[in-house]
């Protein structure tokens, strides 16, 4: 059977203590888990410290560029639908470089789960602010403190409908891993936003910050069938913040509203077209 | 000998009036009489109203270029007699009096009351344009049943009622232009007897037809004109050959979807006009990086930003040969004419996953809206070749994405393949697709990639020469501005002056020696092209040394045409 070795990848660069380290082995412990090969996997990345992660993990991978996640992990999908389509990436990667894919690749609802290291901050270019950077945040930039109303991306995501939208924090590995194998498992677009806190630069939103303010949903009554109501839970931060699944509702994907995809995966089809449908396209302009 | 028929019809008015449906129906009807139709539309930015017209030139012999002169103006509005009346040479007008007011009592002015007919016979002014098209077959003595053939093909979709309204409609246009106008119009159309396997197709259409035959799995694009008939043309195809299609938020996840499926196995395009190409640079270098095939139809309109979105320009060359940062191997190739397209299109296909890079087709307006008459595509040209690894080369193959070979092109495997990984990075990165930013690394990368633009380079087509291998006058274009510059060939042979062409649709790379034999020929050359800085004399001059002597640009946002360039010749003296 697979083990969480099998997606052992190369040596890490991130910092010690990084948030990172707890999303990796959420991920690998997720894949594991439903049982999937390394060769059926394709983890999208872009740029950013979370943009590494396909460098640790065995797997096929694109590292693609800052912001473009969503699209070429769409493209890919859609090619070959057979592949188990990860797209992770960052903060700024995705709710500020990305975020008009973020927005319409919801709506376009391909069948890929959306991992976003979300540690409040830009880390690789050393402490900017990020989209949803709290209020008041200072930073060599930012030196009167952060003014942008910070995005929430799962108000963000619920107000586009879209399938699965969930919180996890990368200090609860178990948690986190059992969330990205119910995204993984939806049918359609499904976001994973991770609280991951950054050792370095974050100096207000740390481990032990998120630590005494993060509880489950799972532990209340909380149900995610209510679009109303989790866009109401989507609000709530600051004292309290909610993990686990905020809503999920079904229904067709991306691949699913595509007919070229009915007699199987574009890449394994055959290359040659028709000749006798294009003859009859030729014929059309005669 | 036949007699050359040679005939030059333009049809004016607002946008809305059913401008390109009269070309259409017209070209069509002309073409399925076995004569040979070039049509030009020239358009402005706007759904309704302007000034619009779709000219056709008819001839019986192979024609290449619009022409100048008009014989029979069908005039729609009223800016179609100040613009174009001046342009007609021994012809006619057909214009609605009624509706559009002409001081002139000139006898070529030829009233014919479209909107009336129109609402009697079809019961709506609406039919006031097929009204015109039978007028204009009236005049011409041209067969109706071809006419009414085409009606019924053109307008099956909408039911019978309309076809038999517009039948009749065009029957009543046809009449009233025999019974009032009999022997008065200077020209005649008769069709040409023998049955012909000739299709009348635009710059757009070809390229669509030709990704199609080309095995074109995955487009996705973000409308821009005038690039936009490309992906509708296939989105129409797609269901037929499995073929997704996909239009993307903006033009960056167009491209990078592109690329995605690309890596994923699939032929993969985008469609775009040069501000969408603009947005889409960083993921051209992303290709490039990755190695990922992909083709990349830019169609180019005069710029800079919002330019002018309808009409045309080459000025786009330099942009698509620099674009992104750094250095890495791309391919463009400019398609001349329809026919050039369809196959050119498939050969770009074949580049980018020979040599894992991206390729342009470089069109334009002028190309992309032009109705063309080609022999009938041969689909035995098209070769589909995607050099993947096989099976057999996979099994148990330490498999890795950017192994270092001879020629620089790494084997191809595909994610999803047991046994198999594929790891794909925009960094730097070593033979396993992974960051590496040693020295040795770099070099070794860097001179793979670029190595695979020095085989590219010599397997690059040679420009075609029209006219004597030797002469004292050599004219130069490249891709759409074929057509204008043969026919200015033909105009000035028949003139005495010994004169050739070059013509060149594979822009880059150049294969150097092989080209510099042909230019080394050359005595006065001219660079004729569509912009305003010579962009594709820059490029001769910085890949092969070679000095013009002479250029002719055009900037105007409007196609050459022969006469421009014979005139523009003279004004120059080298002729």
């Amino acid at each position: 059977m697979v083990s969480v070795d099998d997606f052992r990848g190369g040596e890490t660069a991130w910092c010690p203590g990084c948030g990172n380290f707890g999303v990796l082995m959420a991920v690998k412990t997720a894949l594991v888990k439903l049982g999937k090969m390394p060769h059926e996997v394709l983890l999208v990345s872009g740029i950013g410290q979370s943009g590494k992660l396909p460098h640790y993990m065995k797997c096929n991978t694109f590292n693609s560029l800052h912001g473009r996640t969503i699209p070429p992990a769409t493209g890919a999908k859609a090619a070959n639908h057979g592949l188990t389509v990860l797209a992770v990436g960052g903060d700024g990667d995705t709710y500020g470089e990305g975020g008009n894919h973020f927005i319409h690749g919801i709506r376009r609802n391909p069948d890929i789960t959306m991992i976003v290291h979300n540690n409040q901050i830009y880390g690789l270019t050393k402490g900017q602010a990020s989209p949803t950077s709290d209020l008041g945040m200072k930073t060599k930039v930012q030196s009167h403190g952060v003014f942008e109303t910070p995005l929430n991306p799962l108000a963000l995501a619920i107000s586009l409908d879209c399938g699965f939208v969930s919180r996890g924090f990368s200090g609860d590995i178990n948690h986190l891993s059992s969330l990205i194998a119910k995204a993984i498992k939806h049918k359609g677009f499904s976001l994973v936003d991770m609280l991951q806190p950054c050792v370095i630069f974050n100096r207000l939103n740390t481990f032990k910050w998120y630590k005494e303010r993060v509880y489950k949903l799972s532990d209340s009554d909380y149900s995610p069938d209510d679009r109303t109501a989790a866009f109401e839970k989507s609000l709530e931060w600051g004292d309290k913040i909610p993990l686990g699944v905020f809503y999920e509702r079904s229904g067709p994907s991306f691949e699913d509203n595509l007919p070229a995809l009915a007699d199987g995966a574009l890449a394994k089809q055959i290359n040659h077209p028709d000749a006798g449908t294009l003859n009859k396209l030729i014929e059309m302009f005669m | 000998m036949i007699d050359t028929v040679d005939v030059g019809i333009k049809i004016g008015g607002a946008a809305g009036q059913g401008i390109q449906t009269i070309g259409a129906v017209l070209s069509k009807t002309f073409q399925r009489g076995g004569l040979y139709v070039f049509g030009v539309q020239h358009y402005y930015s706007r759904v309704r109203g302007g000034h619009n017209f779709f000219y056709a030139r008819i001839s019986n012999k192979p024609i290449y270029a619009m022409r100048e002169r008009v014989n029979l103006l069908i005039a729609l509005d009223h800016a179609s007699i100040d613009e174009h009346l001046g342009e007609l040479e021994r012809g006619v007008v057909v214009v609605d009096r009624d509706s559009v007011k002409v001081d002139s009592e000139s006898e070529s002015l030829f009233h014919v009351p479209l909107k009336s007919i129109a609402d009697d016979v079809g019961g709506s002014q609406l039919y006031a344009n097929t009204v015109a098209t039978g007028a204009v077959l009236g005049l011409l003595c041209y067969p109706f049943d071809i006419l009414s053939d085409v009606l019924s093909q053109t307008f099956k979709k909408k039911g019978d009622a309309v076809v038999e309204k517009n039948i009749a409609s065009a029957r009543a246009g046809y009449d009233y232009a025999q019974k009032n106008f009999p022997g008065r119009c200077p020209i005649m159309l008769e069709p040409v007897e023998k049955p012909n396997s000739r299709m009348l197709i635009t710059g757009n259409e070809a390229v669509g037809l030709g990704a199609l035959a080309a095995g074109l799995k995955f487009l996705s694009a973000y409308p821009m004109t005038p690039s936009t008939g490309v992906m509708n043309y296939v989105a129409s195809k797609a269901d037929s050959l499995g073929v997704v299609v996909e239009q993307a938020e903006d033009e960056i996840s167009a491209i990078t979807m592109a690329v995605g499926a690309s890596f994923a196995g699939v032929r993969s395009m985008t469609t775009t006009s040069g501000g969408g190409f603009s947005l889409m640079v960083e993921a051209l270098g992303l290709a490039g990086m990755t190695e990922t095939p992909i083709v990349i139809f830019l169609c180019q309109r005069p710029g800079p930003a919002t330019g002018l979105p309808t009409m045309t320009e080459q000025g786009d060359l330099e942009f698509a040969l620099h674009a992104a940062q750094g250095e890495f191997p791309r391919c463009v190739l400019a398609p001349k004419t329809a026919d050039d397209a369809f196959y050119i299109t498939s050969k770009a296909f074949n580049i980018a996953d020979k040599y894992q890079i991206p390729v342009f087709i470089l069109s334009d307006q002028y190309l992309a809206d032009s109705v063309f008459t080609c022999e009938r595509f041969d689909l035995d040209q098209i070769k589909i070749e995607r050099y993947l690894m096989k099976d057999a080369e996979l099994e148990g193959a330490d498999y890795m994405r950017y192994k270092f070979t001879k020629s620089g092109i790494s084997p191809r495997a595909l994610p999803g393949t047991a046994g198999v990984l594929v790891v794909a990075d925009s960094d730097e990165h070593d033979e396993a697709g992974h960051i590496n930013e040693s020295v040795e690394n770099r070099v070794a990368m860097s001179d793979k990639r670029m190595g695979k633009l020095s085989l590219l380079r010599k397997e690059m087509s040679l420009p075609a020469v029209y006219g004597p291998a030797h002469a004292p006058l050599t004219l130069i274009g490249w891709g759409s501005t074929y057509g204008p510059l043969k026919e200015a060939v033909d105009i000035l042979k028949a003139e005495g002056v010994d004169v050739n062409l070059i013509s060149f649709n594979e822009i880059y790379p150049l294969p150097i020696k092989k080209i510099n034999k042909i230019l080394e020929r050359a005595e006065k050359t001219v660079s004729i092209e569509n912009n305003a800085t010579g962009q594709f004399a820059r490029v001769l001059k910085a890949e092969l040394g070679f000095t013009v002597s002479h250029s002719i640009l055009k900037y105007d946002g409007r196609p050459f045409t022969p006469e421009y360039i014979v005139r523009e010749l003279s004004k120059m003296v080298v002729v």
